[in-house]
């Protein structure tokens, strides 16, 4: 992966290596999986978040990283097992630490919504 | 029995057309979305409400149905007394709860958390918070083998030593143990990370293909694939703070820990030629 270009991952097909050409698939993720968060950041919304869930810190989202797939930012929701794409219109900041807030405040938005298919699931799975 | 059918509901959410080729996109993401902090059906419940009882004479599953119970009236502090032990308690709390365990858990306890903080008094058996996926436990005592297996988010802390194969599988989360930890802590960890203040047991990091482990006493050896990482000041920072919310330090400073990441060596093992796999490991 390219360090110096935070847009690897949207301006290319990210891949690199002879493996990865041969293979044609990009080896490992595509962002820093490792970046812990580096809370001066923090938005006002994952600030109320933790306070509603009794966390002092990011709990969980700080494994949320802003990811890339198909040429697109994206940010992968767990609970789903698959890529939620962010909208094209929605400016990217210029560094990762940022971009992550953003990612885990979306990712939120669209786990806690009503139009999440896992509450559909619920309704035709829950067993207790 | 559900209304819905397996098949009448993946066709209705659009999924019978996607392919399961790693690359899955849902495309109805609204950033403009009302504030919601809390699942849809999350059960709401007030951290200023508190009640107890006593486990003691009662079966497991009658346990965890009481907590159901009482989170169902809206408790959100709850603290169990006399647990003694027993296997499987406070599994599958998918909500925000405060919730203690005045005492000793068995096998399994508090798996598949997401989203409570649980404080347990005592020790707790194997698999304690395995496949935790959100919120924070914090046992004061000891913890067995395989302490957070699988844990995909969420803070994991145990203030004594815990025992082997500690992270087995982490996708996720933080582990702290304020002791020692036992052999093939982190096997097969693919992200997240763990903090020793501690001495480190044989193979640490077996055969990690992400992730970080933090190691403030001695490394026994390391599996194949792990090796030292150097610390970036974020990581530093963030440390002091992490440690600092659970009243733990770290024995010679943050700055003294041992970083071991993955050599990435084993990266797409399955493609390399034989003489390769030899080299790697």
């Amino acid at each position: 992966m390219a360090d110096n270009d935070i847009d690897h991952f949207i301006n290319t097909d990210g891949l690199d290596s002879e493996r990865e050409k041969t293979i044609g698939q990009h080896i490992g993720y595509r962002y820093d999986v490792n970046l812990v968060p580096d809370y001066e950041r923090i938005t006002p919304f994952l600030s109320k978040y933790m306070e509603t869930m009794g966390w002092k810190d990011l709990n969980w989202l700080e494994d949320v990283h802003m990811g890339y797939e198909e040429n697109r930012a994206a940010v992968f929701d767990r609970n789903i097992n698959g890529w939620v794409t962010v909208p094209e219109e929605m400016e990217m900041p210029d560094n990762q630490q940022d971009r992550d807030m953003i990612a885990r405040e979306l990712l939120i938005k669209f786990q806690m919504s009503p139009a999440h298919p896992m509450v559909e699931l619920n309704k035709a799975y829950r067993k207790f | 029995m559900a209304e819905l059918n397996q098949e009448h509901e993946s066709h209705k959410l659009g999924m019978h057309t996607e392919q399961l080729a790693g690359r899955t996109q849902q495309v109805f993401f609204s950033p403009s979305a009302e504030e919601n902090f809390t699942y849809p059906d999350g059960i709401a419940v007030d951290f200023n409400k508190e009640t107890e009882f006593d486990a003691g004479p009662m079966e497991i599953r009658d346990v965890n149905l009481k907590l159901r119970e009482l989170m169902q009236e809206g408790y959100g502090t709850i603290t169990i007394r006399n647990p003694g032990a027993k296997h499987s308690l406070g599994v599958g709390i998918l909500n925000r709860l405060n919730l203690t365990f005045d005492g000793s858990l068995g096998y399994f306890g508090c798996g598949l958390a997401d989203g409570p903080n649980i404080r347990i008094t005592g020790r707790v058996g194997w698999s304690c918070a395995e496949n935790m996926m959100a919120g924070t436990i914090v046992v004061e005592k000891n913890a067995g083998s395989t302490f957070g297996a699988a844990l995909r988010g969420g803070d994991l802390v145990c203030k004594g030593d815990v025992g082997s194969r500690t992270g087995i599988d982490q996708k996720g989360g933080t582990i702290i143990v304020g002791g020692r930890a036992g052999a093939f802590t982190g096997f097969m960890m693919q992200r997240g990370r763990i903090i020793i203040l501690g001495d480190a047991g044989k193979n640490l990091g077996d055969s990690m293909y992400d992730g970080t482990i933090f190691v403030g006493g001695k490394i026994e050896d390391l599996g194949v694939d792990a090796v030292e990482g150097e610390m970036t000041e974020t990581e530093e920072k963030w440390l002091e703070t992490k440690l600092a919310l659970y009243g733990m330090k770290a024995p010679n400073g943050v700055k003294n820990l041992t970083k071991i990441v993955a050599g990435k060596q084993l990266w797409n093992y399955d493609n390399l030629e034989p003489s390769e796999k030899k080299l790697v490991l």
